[in-house]
């Protein structure tokens, strides 16, 4: 995860004028997106689901992109960097399984049930209390993970282009409250799409230039055998420079339950900033492809991310140095702006430079997104002040969209002075999910679970994880941190299961009609998405379990490929 | 659908322009553009030893040119169809940015 990039002079970027004007001309765009996508809302729908009317490449390119932050650039690129090729776990067990089974199992609940947000699925399935317990630790973590993202934009700004911290943070902020007030989620969407291609503008060129450079893919295995990290970082498994577990057994074991299971499934199937995605999709198998698109990007995208970590590793005399553990002004994380510094030539660096930019607007734009629609439906609407006009909500969602940027303003500040602190944060933020897709997976199965079972469930799981993280921090359980939130993550999982399971014997459960389409035996087989399909979705380009098939099928070649 | 000659009329050149796949073609042409030009013209051997000889704008500039009008060729060839709900709301018909791709 992305720390502190230092603001040394050996790390600022020699931009020129043209690539200032290429950088300003992709800003001109964005903004653009956003008073165009502006003409066309009328409703809060719109607004906060862009009226549920986009086509599937579209809603799965930006699954992938709201996901393709710049903490997720700079950070896989530092675990390139130090790791080697182990760093692709996070790309395909990590993730691809998640995305597949999102699209193919459950994606039909969530589309189904017409629910706008995870939390107002939740209502449907267990109670208002589980609804209100989810949106406000959600909306809580949003915010803070967009403070997160915009410290850290305000700190590469900082680094590469010499503009000062406290300037930088409120204009970049300003530039995501600009598009996202005037155009809603579709404005963000479309960037997310927009920067999808701009941040594939950044790595494919880096990538090549870099293996040129270090005389293609043969040279970087030669040199990475010969170096500090051996051959041990040029194969997938078993992973053990990623998991610091000696065992190769046990190693393989955390990253398929682990890292494969428990974090990956717990963040692509509840995470609303991905969900809401696919639920802004016009039809429910354009929600089920949208995961299923995004996988395929996914499973490719950790080739021109992976690699030029490693690249970059043996070519920049600095991070060399690092690796051979010596001393040095740089750290991992300066890996993806070392390496452009290196290769690229004015010009293509003003693309780079806009992807990178691009790549955090891209995060911080998703959680305020997200942020908004929770906020509105779930805290605004359905508890605090329910029963208004849609005008009303439409005005609400605009307002909050303005205060979210304002507090994340704020926490990008508070990240500034307490940095260890949002670190922290930010995991805790990720071992939420891990409790919410217990009770979610629980729930879908086990239709005898109550209302009382999802809120107690919930929290049990949390508390779980925030203690096992606890005890992992004060060296209590020995184990590497990244380990340890495969434990955390894992406990959280048990606990909630268990004590919804117990609390559900006790408590009245929902009859099979209030169920109807929540749960798998309360469902009929068209409700699962097992009918057949429309016919506009005929094909088999369109059809969620060939393509989920085909791109498990693309993984395992790459898993070959690298074993 | 029917073949008569009023329903399948195409949508106005501004719902194609402003369709997001215009939007990204239009940013991939540019961006082509300046980087072909530049690699063709501007290229010193400092910028060619960066990326070990290989000529990095001149091959990113023309892909990325293709790929613009890839989008803009996809655009035009299936243009974004008009909202299902009715025929037109308002004067914005088809919507720009409405992007029912296909």
């Amino acid at each position: 995860m992305i720390t502190v990039v230092q603001a040394q002079s050996d790390l600022r970027l020699d931009a020129n004028a043209l690539d200032y004007a290429l950088v300003a001309f992709y800003f001109v765009l964005v903004l653009g997106i956003g008073l165009v996508a502006r003409r066309s809302i009328s409703s809060s729908l719109d607004f906060l689901l862009s009226g549920r009317s986009l086509p599937a490449w579209v809603t799965g390119l930006a699954f992938i992109s709201a996901n393709l932050g710049a903490i997720e650039l700079i950070g896989m690129t530092a675990n390139g960097a130090q790791y080697g090729i182990p760093t692709a776990h996070y790309y395909w067990v990590g993730a691809v399984p998640a995305m597949v089974f999102l699209g193919i199992v459950m994606m039909p609940f969530y589309y189904g049930s017409k629910a706008r947000s995870v939390p107002e699925f939740l209502a449907m399935r267990f109670n208002r209390t589980t609804q209100r317990v989810q949106a406000v630790v959600f909306a809580l973590a949003s915010l803070l993970i967009a403070g997160v993202n915009l410290y850290a934009l305000g700190l590469v700004l900082e680094a590469l282009l010499g503009w000062p911290l406290g300037l930088a943070i409120p204009i970049a902020a300003l530039v995501v409250l600009s598009y996202t007030f005037l155009g809603g989620l579709s404005a963000a969407i479309y960037n997310e799409v927009l920067q999808f291609f701009v941040i594939l503008a950044l790595l494919i060129p880096v990538t090549i230039a870099g293996l040129v450079r270090v005389g293609g893919y043969s040279g970087l295995v030669e040199k990475i055998t010969a170096g500090p990290g051996g051959a041990e970082q040029l194969s997938s498994w078993p992973g053990t420079p990623i998991t610091e577990i000696s065992n190769s057994f046990l190693s393989v074991f955390g990253i398929v339950f682990g890292l494969g299971f428990v974090l990956s499934f717990g963040y692509w199937t509840t995470n609303f900033a991905e969900v809401q995605r696919a639920l802004s999709a016009k039809n429910m198998n354009a929600g089920r492809m949208t995961p299923i698109i995004g996988a395929f990007p996914k499973t490719l995208v950790p080739l021109v991310i992976v690699i030029p970590g490693m690249v970059a590793a043996v070519l920049i005399p600095q991070l060399v140095t690092l690796k051979e553990g010596g001393v040095t002004d740089v750290t991992y994380n300066n890996t993806l702006s070392l390496l452009m510094k290196e290769v690229l030539p004015n010009g293509v660096l003003g693309v780079a430079i806009a992807g990178l930019l691009a790549a955090f607007m891209a995060g911080m734009a998703a959680n305020i997104s997200s942020f908004n629609t929770v906020f509105t439906y779930d805290i605004w609407q359905d508890w605090l002040h329910p029963g208004r006009a849609d005008v009303y909500y439409l005005k609400v969602g605009r307002a909050v969209t303005v205060g979210a940027c304002v507090v994340a303003i704020f926490t990008a500040y508070l990240a500034g002075s307490f940095s260890n602190l949002m670190d922290y944060i930010q995991a805790l933020a990720s071992f939420f999910n891990a409790p919410l897709f217990a009770i979610f997976i629980f729930g879908l199965f086990y239709k005898r679970m109550t209302g009382t079972a999802g809120w107690t469930g919930l929290l049990a799981g949390v508390v779980a994880a925030v203690l096992v993280d606890f005890l992992v921090r004060a060296d209590v359980i020995n184990v590497s941190s990244q380990a340890g939130s495969f434990m955390g993550a894992s406990a959280a999982f048990f606990v909630g299961v268990i004590v919804a399971f117990v609390v559900s014997q006790f408590t009245p459960a929902k009859t099979d009609e209030e169920l109807s389409g929540l749960t798998w035996a309360t469902s009929t087989p068209e409700q699962r998405g097992e009918g057949g399909v429309a016919a506009e979705d005929a094909g088999w380009y369109k059809n969620p379990v060939i393509m989920g098939t085909s791109v498990l099928v693309l993984t395992l070649v790459l898993y070959i490929i690298w074993w | 659908m029917s073949d008569r000659t009023e329903a399948p009329a195409r949508p106005p050149l501004s719902a194609i322009l402003f369709d997001l796949r215009s939007v990204i073609g239009l940013l991939f042409v540019v961006y082509g553009l300046v980087l072909t030009i530049l690699g063709l013209i501007g290229e010193s051997p400092e910028d060619l030893a960066k990326a070990g000889g290989l000529a990095l704008n001149l091959w990113t500039g023309l892909v990325m040119l293709v790929v613009g009008i890839l989008f803009y060729v996809w655009a035009f060839t299936k243009p974004p169809l008009p909202p299902e709900r009715g025929v037109t709301d308002d004067d914005e018909e088809g919507g720009p940015l409405q992007g029912h791709g296909h």
